[in-house]
């Protein structure tokens, strides 16, 4: 093609023992938004690495606009016109916008200069910013505000976007979308990565299936239906999670919250949250992290203490029990972070089976640990989740994202809880994994229990909750069921696009 | 340049490999260290290592090792749970002090009687009293978040002076003379620590440290508590998860090493040490920190590196009568055992790479994300 900014021809990567790229070719076009597919650990991260200057490819040619593109710094690949969007953003908290700005800047004008581009920059493609304010102060949506404006800075014509969508509500998605769609008028090639099929379907022209580090397929994604793409992208069908009858309505609660706050020492908190679940119902809670998710979880568990009466289990006031002991109760919990929380990364599956099942899987005889009998309900836990594992001696950190995932949702499972409250069920989970997640929680709602799923994927929410409810800045929004509910009225109930505004560009028009 | 990256998972052989690797580097630099001093590096080296095992007066030095090995011992064991779960006893040198006080009051308040309950009496006031002095720390940590390591460490200074108060006012034998210091407790049948096979060295200490390197490897594998202090230790967040209360570990943590320590301070006074003298304190608690790190902080570890750190104190003791080293040389090739020990640490967590130097490492953080991938 020689309309191709970027060329890559044969491109390979391996790390010992794992092809990460095997013969990728791929062309950008200028002026257009192409989409990058796979599951995790498909070699899509390695390939933008490589764009990027962050992992230098073994064979294959990189080709930017006609010129030989071989950059061994992200520096050198910036300088070729190369800008990338991390899904982590990479932010001083302590420090202001512009100063974080600066930094990531080869010579820095003045701040007050920055700040003067800054503001421009920001008002040309609707991405209000600050510059003076210090970072700890913006949301999630805000920071991100901060990466795509530092690229822009440096006028990029390929700009590389990882995961853009996954901190941000429907609102400020659309106004994403409309600056990135302006971009693309101006003649910006943008790379965009994400595992939301609908988003990629709205937005890209163009899209590269990776699989298993091979280019797999490439279709057009405003003509190929969703789910054609995600058997493209798994290699297989697709199994679509199976909702169970509706529980009825007139079962009581077994979980109630009621009046709960909480401060937290990073701001936030939670301020008078109030839900009730029922025996085999799905409640979703939604929302941005950071506005209340984590502490939600921390009281739920027991790892922070509330008024006895602020928590309730069948009736039983519980806010003040400790976690082993709202265990024995039947409440229990799957923390969002996997490694570090809801599991320890260098102890083996067989101790981390110990960690949380301790107590209802009776894995304590005469005061000791019973190791054997820990080591069969891991293993029990590998076999029913499918989890791919050398063996329950492996430690936690040896498995990935996902596999660990579904270990730690099946231990929780396993112990038929009565109430399980899960967060983050999917993130950073590849396409089968997560449909099996979402189906082990149906089956355990259809099986009688309560799930509490707090998420911030709204796609994952819409598809297996029951209600609806909306965490933000601390407050929760009563409850409606997820049946005739519409993006607009969740985005409403998500509190809006936190005064993002669309691009009011020449190109706000059309981009509209 | 040589950059280090950080292994998948820690490497188990290397893990066990590098007590080895240090103990051979520290062989290697005493000797340069011994060279530089004027003395024949290989005699230093064989003298401290040699002798005191198989030279011609092995028969006796065997034994001073196992007397020397005995405290450590059991203080390392005792520290070793703290160490693995976070909380940083460095005052057991303090709770060893008080142990061997309370004991030695305890047993001198019923002086004459004879009696074989007054022996075990002593035992339960020594390991109640190092108990109490390191639960100064822990409930300072628990209630108020004070540093325990400042706490603990300070409280060694109180607790010398402590010592030094009582072998010359309430504890000074009223028969002595106006000498400093209590009466002999190896004299008086009742509390006296002796060998109890002759030439072994092995004493009640010594019976004490193997139960305690057996209960601790037990308590360690088996119970619910080794495991939360595993887990406090490397994932607190998980522990906090799993229902660990951080406050009872730490205090748990802070009994054990201070009983144990006290209860070391008892053995001793009662047996090697025979009074409670104002040099009493001879650096075990000090010491037992370097066993138990060199000892991977595992009782079974532990018993060998404090045997090991037991014969470089013997062996040394021997280097310095015969080569005239000075003492101070003696210390610092102790301490350059835990400094290897630390630094080859690194090799079993991380691995070594060869990179040709990039110009470019930038330090941008927009370059940062790729170390946290």
């Amino acid at each position: 093609m020689t309309d191709a900014l970027l060329t890559i021809r044969g491109l390979t990567k391996t790390y010992p023992g794992v092809v990460a790229n095997a013969d990728v070719s791929l062309d950008v076009r200028a002026a257009s938004v192409h989409a990058l597919l796979g599951e995790n650990g498909a070699g899509k991260s390695t390939l933008v690495k490589a764009i990027y200057g962050l992992v230098r490819p073994d064979r294959g040619t990189m080709t930017l606009a006609g010129r030989p593109h071989a950059p061994s710094s992200p520096r050198e690949a910036r300088a070729a016109g190369i800008g990338m969007v991390f899904q982590h953003f990479s932010l001083f908290e302590a420090l202001s916008v512009a100063e974080n700005v600066a930094l990531g800047m080869e010579d820095p004008p003045p701040l007050r200069d920055l700040g003067a581009r800054i503001r421009d920059v920001s008002r040309e493609y609707g991405l209000p910013l600050d510059p003076g304010r210090p970072v700890r102060d913006l949301s999630a949506g805000e920071r991100q505000r901060v990466e795509i404006v530092r690229c822009l800075l440096g006028r990029p014509r390929l700009l590389i976007m990882d995961e853009p969508t996954s901190v941000l509500t429907p609102q400020e998605v659309a106004i994403l979308f409309a600056t990135l769609r302006q971009l693309r008028a101006e003649g910006v090639a943008i790379l965009y990565i994400s595992h939301k099929l609908e988003e990629i379907r709205a937005l890209c022209e163009e899209a590269t299936i990776l699989r298993a580090g091979r280019v797999v397929a490439t279709c057009d994604p405003r003509e190929t239906p969703a789910r054609r793409m995600a058997e493209m992208m798994v290699g297989g069908s697709l199994r679509i999670p199976a909702r169970a009858a509706p529980a009825p309505a007139e079962s009581p609660p077994v979980l109630e919250v009621e009046g709960l706050s909480l401060a937290s020492p990073r701001g936030g908190g939670l301020r008078d949250v109030s839900f009730a679940v029922r025996a085999g119902e799905v409640l979703g809670i939604g929302g941005v992290a950071g506005n209340g998710q984590e502490e939600l979880l921390l009281a739920l568990s027991g790892e922070r203490r509330t008024a006895p009466g602020a928590i309730r289990l069948r009736g039983e006031a519980v806010g003040a029990l400790d976690p082993s002991a709202r265990r024995a109760r039947g409440l229990l919990c799957a923390p969002e972070e996997r490694n570090g929380h809801a599991a320890a990364a260098d102890m083996t599956l067989t101790e981390n089976a110990f960690l949380s099942a301790r107590v209802r899987a009776g894995l304590v005889r005469r005061g000791f640990v019973d190791w054997a009998a820990a080591r069969r309900f891991a293993e029990g836990v590998i076999r029913a989740f499918d989890v791919r594992a050398p063996g329950p001696e492996a430690t936690a950190r040896q498995l990935s994202g996902g596999n660990l995932q579904k270990f730690v949702i099946g231990r929780e499972i396993l112990q038929k809880p009565d109430v399980l409250v899960v967060a983050q069920p999917t993130w950073g989970v590849d396409a089968a994994a997560a449909a099996a997640i979402r189906q082990a929680l149906l089956d355990l709602a259809a099986g009688g229990a309560a799930v509490v799923v707090v998420s911030q994927d709204l796609d994952e929410l819409m598809e297996i909750a029951d209600r609806f409810a909306a965490l933000n800045e601390g407050r929760l929004s009563p409850a409606r069921p997820v049946a005739g509910l519409s993006v607009e009225e969740i985005g409403l109930m998500l509190g809006g696009a936190h005064g993002m505004e669309v691009a009011h560009s020449r190109h706000a028009g059309a981009a509209a | 340049m040589i950059v280090w990256e950080r292994r998948p998972a820690p490497s188990r052989a290397l893990a066990w490999a590098t007590p080895v690797l240090a103990v051979a580097l520290t062989v290697l630099a005493g000797g340069v260290l011994f060279a530089l001093l004027g003395k024949d590096p290989v005699l230093a080296i064989r003298t401290i290592f040699w002798e005191p095992l198989f030279g011609p007066f092995a028969g006796y030095l065997r034994g001073q090792i196992a007397i020397k090995a005995a405290p450590l011992i059991l203080i390392a064991v005792g520290l070793s749970f703290g160490f693995r779960a976070g909380v940083w006893n460095i005052g057991a040198e303090g709770q060893y002090i008080v142990g061997a006080l309370c004991g030695a009051a305890a047993g001198l308040a019923l002086w004459p009687a004879e009696t074989r309950w007054i022996f075990p009496l002593m035992v339960l006031a020594g390991t109640l009293g190092g108990l109490v002095w390191a639960m100064i720390p822990a409930l300072l940590r628990v209630r108020f978040g004070t540093n325990e390591i400042l706490v603990s460490l300070m409280l060694v200074y109180v607790a010398s002076n402590l010592l030094a108060w009582a072998a010359l006012g309430p504890l000074r034998n009223p028969e002595g003379l106006g000498f400093p210091g209590s009466r002999n407790l190896r004299q008086w049948a009742s509390s006296a620590n002796l060998e109890l096979v002759p030439g072994t060295g092995l004493h009640w200490g010594g019976v004490a440290a193997l139960g305690a390197v057996a209960a601790g490897w037990v308590l360690l594998a088996r119970h619910p508590f080794g495991f939360a202090v595993r887990l406090m230790g490397q994932a607190p967040r998980a522990a906090a998860f799993a229902g660990v209360a951080p406050s009872r570990v730490v205090v748990l943590c802070m009994a054990l090493s201070g009983g144990l320590a006290g209860a070391a301070g008892l053995f001793e006074v009662t047996g090697p040490a025979g009074q409670v003298s104002i040099d009493f304190a001879a650096g075990y608690g000090f010491t037992a920190i370097i066993v138990a790190f060199l000892g991977r902080l595992h009782p079974g570890g532990i018993l060998l590196a404090g045997l090991l750190m037991a014969l470089t104190y013997v062996g040394g003791e021997m280097a310095q009568q015969r080569l005239n080293l000075p003492a101070a040389a003696i210390s610092l090739f102790q301490g350059m055992l835990l400094f290897f020990l630390l630094a080859t640490d690194l090799l079993a967590t991380h691995r070594p790479r060869w990179r040709r130097a990039a110009p470019s490492a930038s330090p941008l953080p927009a370059a940062a994300p790729e170390e946290a991938r």
